[in-house]
């Protein structure tokens, strides 16, 4: 048995230990957490590469310039940082279907994928729009931004509401 | 020397986030299904203790401190489009990479998702920025400006309401 389910880090040490990271970056670098540029960015360095005259007729990579930032590398570190958290306390694994899911959704591929797939893009064309997923919205909050207390507002509504008609029923 | 920090920034607000759990697609819809707080305990700690150390500096001249724009048409209708993606994938566009970085290949589906997202909302960019992104522009306002009183007292309020939310969900044992 692996340390997976042993409780973890507590979640206002870990909060506070963020909230020092944001402040240090600030400080060091300038730069405020936040991720979803970061995929505006590779998307257009990827569209670069495969066809630079459609970048070129393309307004948004006009706004949010398609080069290499300090975002992509920060979600490059997540991804290192995940992995690393993972590994050296024994908990990585491959695997698909998340444990609330499949206690009480199942386990077809088709249904966990299309719905992480959907999700995704919707929540992407959600973040452009409100300015900024969590991790941008945490940063706004910071700033005391009345647009980030819209934001938290309403992605906690909406996903209460979508995550009630996806378990119905089904959620103990 | 700026992405260098950016690589680090990550490599530590990943791993912390690792070993509070908080990148896991249980906690995210936990939380979503008021039955496990500790995606909202960690996020909001993060603000609370940022908003005194970024204000803090800001005082001292050290940063200059400007609100984020609000446009009230686009946070709305763009807040609930995220929270139901958000509901759907269970996992946000940056604790995906820590989550696939898990072992976890639904958050690999999810970040494909995301940059057909992107793509498409690159495609509409024209047409948004003529409609929905001019609905109810406010500017950079902040909760102060708003109403007119200093940051500090704010920030004092959103701690003591941080800390009896806390304290609540203790209770509840959630």
């Amino acid at each position: 048995m692996n340390g997976d389910h042993k409780n973890g880090l507590n979640p206002y040490i870990g909060g506070a230990l963020t909230g020092l990271l944001i402040i240090l970056s600030v400080a060091v670098s300038g730069n405020y957490f936040g991720t979803s540029t970061s995929i505006v960015q590779l998307l257009g360095m990827l569209e670069k590469f495969i066809s630079p005259f459609q970048v070129a007729q393309t307004e948004y990579f006009k706004v949010v310039n398609p080069v290499i930032s300090w975002q992509i590398l920060f979600v490059t570190g997540i991804f290192i940082g995940g992995f690393l958290g993972a590994t050296l306390f024994g908990e990585f694994k491959w695997r698909f279907f998340p444990d609330l899911w499949k206690n009480h959704l199942g386990t077809s591929y088709v249904k966990r994928g299309l719905f992480a797939f959907l999700g995704g893009m919707i929540a992407m064309i959600g973040a452009r729009l409100a300015g900024g997923c969590p991790s941008g919205q945490m940063s706004a909050m910071i700033l005391l931004s009345l647009s980030a207390l819209v934001a938290m507002i309403m992605f906690f509504a909406a996903g209460i509401i979508t995550v009630k008609l996806v378990y119905k029923g089904g959620g103990k | 020397m700026n992405l260098l920090y950016g690589l680090i920034a990550g490599i530590l607000f990943g791993f912390i986030m690792q070993r509070a759990r908080v990148i896991r697609y249980d906690k995210q819809i936990g939380a979503l299904l008021l039955q496990d707080m500790t995606i909202v305990k960690f996020m909001f700690t993060a603000i609370l203790v940022g908003m005194a150390g970024i204000y803090l500096l800001g005082d001292v001249g050290y940063l200059k401190i400007s609100g984020r724009p609000l446009i009230i048409g686009a946070t709305l209708i763009g807040g609930g489009l995220f929270g139901i993606g958000w509901a759907l994938l269970g996992y946000c566009p940056g604790t995906s990479w820590g989550a696939l970085g898990e072992g976890r290949l639904d958050a690999l589906v999810g970040i494909l998702g995301l940059f057909a997202g992107a793509f498409i909302y690159a495609e509409i960019y024209p047409f948004l920025a003529e409609t929905v992104l001019t609905w109810g522009n406010m500017g950079n306002l902040t909760i102060p400006d708003a109403l007119g009183i200093n940051h500090w007292f704010v920030i004092a309020v959103m701690v003591a309401g941080g800390i009896l939310m806390f304290r609540w969900l203790e209770k509840k044992g959630l």
